[in-house]
This record gives C-alpha cells, structure tokens and sequence, in this order.
C-alpha cells in the first residue's frame, strides 16, 4: 500500500526530536493565546507566524499547524468556561458547554470536546492522507481558465458562508481584491495604488492585514465595554467522563466528523456550518432534545468533532490546489510562500517529505492536545481569571514585534494602525471580515490567472466555458449564488446564523 | 425629524464603499487600461472598482425604508491609545531600539483601558519588555537593534 508506505515517511519527518518539539511549541503557544477571550484562532496565528521563518519549511508549518490546532483548543476551553467563544465556530460549543460549566461539568464538558477533537482529528487526518493524492493529480490538469474558475468559485462560497447580508460579504470580497492588488503589477511592472510609497512596491503585507482586522479590531471592540467575566473555576470536576457517558458521545462524535470533513473541503470557511450543521443534526435525532441549550452532553461533542474534522480536511483545498477554504489557511498560504514552497499541487510530487510530513503532524498534534491540555486545564483556567486589561498590552506589544518581524519594514506596522481601524469601522458597519481576507489573498492569483487565460484563448472570454471543469466551477458558483439569493433560502440561512449567535 | 425610516448603518456602509470604489476607480484611471487580450494594469482594478461601487449603491439605497439596529458604543479610547502604539514602535525602533520602543509602546497601548492604574502598567511594560527581548532578540535572534542611535549609549 502506497498510502502506508507514505503515511510512514510522514510520520518520520514528524516524529525526529526537533518537529516533534516544534509541534509542541505550537500546541502549547496556540492554545495558550486561543484561550485569551476574544482572540481566535485567526489572529492568533497572525500573531505567532514570525515565530517560524527562521525554522525549516516542515518544521515550520508543522509548528503553524499545531497553533492552529492549539488555538482552536484554546477557543473551546473558552467558550465552555466563560461563555465567550474566541472564534465564531466556537461559538455553538458555547450554548451546551457553558451550561454544562455552569452545573459543575465543566471538567466533563473540557473532556468531551478534547475527546471528541481527537477522534474527528485521527478520522480526518486519513481522509486527507487518502484524498489529497488523487485530487492533485487532477490538480495538475488545471490550466489558467480552471484556476480561475476555481477561486472564483471558493469566493462565491465565502459570500454565501459569511455572516449577515450577501450583499456586505460580497463586497467585502471585492474589497479584498483590490487591497490585493495592491503592489507591483507582474506584467509591466507598473505601481498600483501605492500612493507612492516605494515599502508597498511588494504589495501590502498579508499578516499586517490579518493582524489589523482581526487581532485590533477585535481588541477594540473588546475594549467598547469592560466588564467583569464570570469564570467557572470553582467547580471543575473530575475531568474523565464516566462509561456512560463515554458511550453517549460515541454517536455524535461520528456523525459531526462526517459532516466536518465534507463542509471542511468546501472553500470559504466551512468550519462555522460544520459545527451548527452537527449541532442541528443532533438535536433532532436526540431522544432529549429538550436537553439541548441547557448543557447535553452531545452539544458538546457534535459540533467540536466537526469542528476539529472541517480544520483538518480544509488543508485539502491547500495542499492541493493552493487555494485557502478559509483565513486561516490564507495565513498558512502566506507562510508557506514566505518559506520560499508554491501551494499547489506540486507540493505531493515535488516535496512528498513536506506534504506528508504535515500530515502525520496533524494527527501527532492532535494527540498532544488531548495528552498534554487536559492535565494542564488548571492552568488555562488561571490564565483566564487575568483580567483583560493587562492581557491586551500584551496582545498589542506581541503583535507589533511580530508583523515588523515580517519584513522589518516599518510601514507594515503603519498598515496594522489602519487596518486595524478599517476593521473596527467594518465590524460595527456589521461587515463580516473573513471574506476580505480571502479575497485579499485571492486577488493577485485571481488577476494572473485571469489574464494568462485571456492570452492562451486570444482574447476570447468563452475559454472559461468551452473547458468543461472550468464551466462546472462557473455554473456550480452561479447556482450558489442564485440559491443564496433565492427568498426561502435566504430566510433560512439567516435564521441559522441568528440561532448560531445566541 | 425624519420621519421616514432609515437604516443608518447601511447608509454609512455604502457611502463608504461607494468612496472606497470611487477611490479605486481614480487611482486606476491613471494605469494603462489594455485590451481583453492584453490586459493592462488597470483593466481588473477598474472592473472590481466598478463592482464596489455599484454592491455600495445598492446597499445604500437598500438603507432607506427600513429600520437599523442601533449603532451600539465606540470605544473612542480604544482608537486613541490602541492604534497609535505600533505606529509609534514603527517610528522608534530604528532609532530608539527595540527595547525602549516597545517599552513604550506597551504603555501607550495599556492607557486603552480606564481601569488600568498607572503603576501596575509601569510594571507590566518593564516585564512585557523584559520578556520580548529575552525571548525575540536573544532566544530568537531576530536581528532587532536593542538600543538604537537615537540614544547617548
């Protein structure tokens, strides 16, 4: 079996003493700044990336991977603990979990999602080792006209995954676009909207924009209104769950992984749907489905599995085909471009070490997570009880060092300042931001592509669909689009992110 | 008094994009255009410019004859303190040094919060820097000048 033979060099990568210390490091780092409340997994990647250019390729994004998995740990510890989720896929852990906490099951509830995390992790890190292989080889069929096609596609299912109005996320997508633009033009080598600055000759720097709209903007809002938070420390039980307890989340855990993994591949930030998707899923096959909101136990492990599954498997669309399913792997796309790699499907046959490497990292993280978080809750939990005043000095202090590590370009960190204000203005005009961090990143791809297609076909549009993968990409977004618009469609999606809110 | 009803978010929202597009579409006009065969420069910015400002226009005239939800506080202190710190560690590092940059930095950023007193924030500054320098400069080796020539060192 080839997939064993290379599950087993991956691992071998994974496992020599430095990337498993790196994979560590990241663990610990990630979950230690996702537990912070109010900083997701996105800013907190943004934040620890500089941590890793001077670190081997492998090692570095095994490390980013970790502090994603990590952050997004760190998220539901949160979430459960003082009903505060860091990211919005966290955020339907909240209902259940928080109850649970509030009953003095706070100890089960932490155990629960770090146990049903793991599952969706191991389930989900072979789906990626069995499927990411063959769809780069039709990776690697894709001309410009498909490319093109494609991404338009992963834009249009960022709008319709988005918070909130179409309308808003579409133009954030275009907004995004054209920052993206931003920079040296390739083919003539003409600066565009510079505004003269020679430090944006390069285009402005992605973790300064990443960092602005959701790490400053995210600390102002914090900022609108200090309150005390109620932590529930007090009464953090015995953390291992009981036999019947166990059996109780064998279901749900599987079920969520399912729908995890399939949301996770969709590009445009599958995670948010995949956990409310488990979450609706089990209240209606549950026998209690009164239960739910007042602290089930398979509110719990539903939507964290699949939240966990859709993490994983939305490395599919990037180790593929080098297009980011959401922020998050935008930031990875980044990083890697950084390390000198071009995502893409060249990645398996090029540096098969690299790619596989990465993957049986996932799973080596993952277990870290359950092995080494659960025993260490007691400090999470302190960590939460400092005050949110004193932590966003730090924030703020970490955050500078870290873009101005990038380029040591000290422009960067002017584009932070009004980034970071652009994003406040957004979120409070309730512009959802992870659109135009996509289409940010998007941008100058989409552009090549676009005009590299427009050459090979002569000047002639209908290249997009005379090629039948390219024409199934266009009329796979168009139909989206149309069904996000469409009245009943778009009633319901409003109600399931009104539900996911509360 | 209006007496019709507005939402004054998405009025904002999309006066906002529409000057967004409108910006673009300026900064564009000066690119070279192309052809669809050879696009120019300007050719995807000016179309997505376009596209801005018309989902801007639409979103604006979607404003009126419906009611918005409130605009909720602005964290006025927040912008006032919060952004001004990496533009003022962007301004000093290379003079000043990584050291005194971030030090006061970190201060400037923790008068954000009305409850943070001014000693305790002394004291966090002095440890945030502390920290950062032990861990980034010499843990890390990133090539950041501590003291800068800005200083009598």
């Amino acid at each position: 079996m080839e997939l064993f033979s290379n599950l087993a060099m991956g691992f071998g990568v994974a496992s020599s003493l430095a990337n498993l210390a790196f994979c560590l490091i990241g663990v610990l780092l990630g979950t230690l700044i996702g537990v912070l409340p109010g900083i997701g997994a996105t800013a907190t990647i943004a934040m620890l990336l500089p941590i890793t250019f001077q670190l081997e390729p492998v090692s570095s994004l095994i490390m980013l991977a970790g502090i994603y998995y990590g952050a997004q740990y760190g998220g539901s510890t949160t979430a459960i603990l003082i009903n505060m989720p860091g990211e919005s896929s966290s955020a339907v852990t909240a209902i259940d979990g928080y109850q649970m906490a509030r009953k003095g099951k706070a100890g089960t509830a932490l155990a629960t999602a770090a146990i049903g995390s793991f599952v969706a992790g191991t389930i989900s890190t072979f789906l990626v080792a069995i499927f990411a292989p063959p769809l780069t080889t039709i990776a690697l069929k894709f001309g410009a006209a498909e490319y093109f096609s494609l991404m338009v596609m992963g834009l249009v299912m960022a709008v319709a995954l988005a918070h909130g109005s179409v309308l808003k996320a579409l133009a954030m997508v275009v907004l995004g676009l054209l920052l993206g633009l931003v920079g040296t033009d390739i083919y003539t080598g003409a600066p565009r909207f510079t505004m003269g600055i020679t430090q944006f000759a390069d285009g402005l720097n992605f973790v300064a924009v990443a960092v602005g709209v959701f790490g400053i903007a995210e600390i102002l809002r914090n900022l609108e209104d200090e309150h005390d938070r109620q932590v529930m420390t007090k009464n953090i039980n015995r953390l291992f769950p009981t036999g019947a307890e166990l059996r109780q989340m064998v279901g749900p855990v599987l079920r969520g992984t399912g729908i995890g993994s399939v949301l996770g591949i969709l590009p445009g930030g599958g995670a948010i749907l995949a956990s409310f998707a488990s979450y609706t899923v089990e209240k209606k096959l549950s026998d209690h489905p009164e239960e739910f909101g007042r602290g089930a136990l398979a509110g719990v492990a539903g939507p964290e599995s699949a939240n966990n599954a859709g993490a994983q498997t939305s490395f599919i669309p990037l180790l593929t085909l080098g297009i980011p399913a959401n922020p998050v792997m935008a930031l990875m796309i980044g990083a890697m471009i950084i390390q000198g790699i071009v995502p893409g499907p060249n990645v398996v046959t090029d540096q098969p070490q690299l790619f596989w490497g990465i993957v049986a990292s996932m799973w080596i993280g993952n277990l870290m997570l359950v092995v080494l978080n659960l025993p260490l809750i007691g400090l999470w939990v302190k960590l939460l009880t400092v005050p949110y005043y004193v932590l966003f000095p730090i924030i703020m202090a970490m955050c500078s060092i870290g873009v101005y590590s990038v380029n040591s370009n000290v422009y960067d960190l002017f584009a932070v300042a009004f980034f970071g204000l652009l994003g406040y203005v957004l979120v409070k005009l309730r512009f959802e931001p992870a659109p135009l961090l996509l289409g940010f990143v998007l941008g100058p791809l989409l552009e090549e592509n676009l005009r590299r297609a427009m050459i090979l076909s002569r000047g002639d549009p209908m290249t997009f669909v005379e090629r039948p993968i390219s024409l199934g990409l266009l009329v796979a977004s168009a139909l989206v689009l149309a069904l996000v618009f469409l009245p009943q469609i778009r009633q319901r999606r409003e109600e399931v992110f009104t539900e996911s809110d509360a | 008094m209006p007496t019709k009803p507005r939402d004054n978010t998405d009025l904002l929202a999309g006066g906002l994009l529409m000057a967004g597009g409108a910006f673009f579409a300026w900064q564009a006009a000066g690119l070279e255009f192309g052809t669809s065969l050879r696009m120019g420069p300007g050719y995807f910015p000016m179309v997505l410019a376009g596209i801005l400002f018309l989902l801007g226009l639409v979103i604006f005239v979607k404003g009126f004859g419906r009611e918005g939800e409130p605009f909720g506080p602005i964290s006025w202190r927040g912008i006032f303190f919060i952004l001004p710190a990496p533009v003022f560690f962007g301004l000093t590092v290379r003079g000043l040094g990584f050291v005194p940059a971030l030090f006061i930095a970190t201060l400037i950023a923790s008068r954000a919060s009305v409850r943070m007193r001014p000693l305790p924030a002394l004291i966090l500054a002095i440890s945030v820097t502390i920290l950062a320098t032990l861990v980034f400069s010499y843990g890390l080796g990133l090539p950041f000048r501590r003291f800068g020539p800005w200083l009598p060192l």
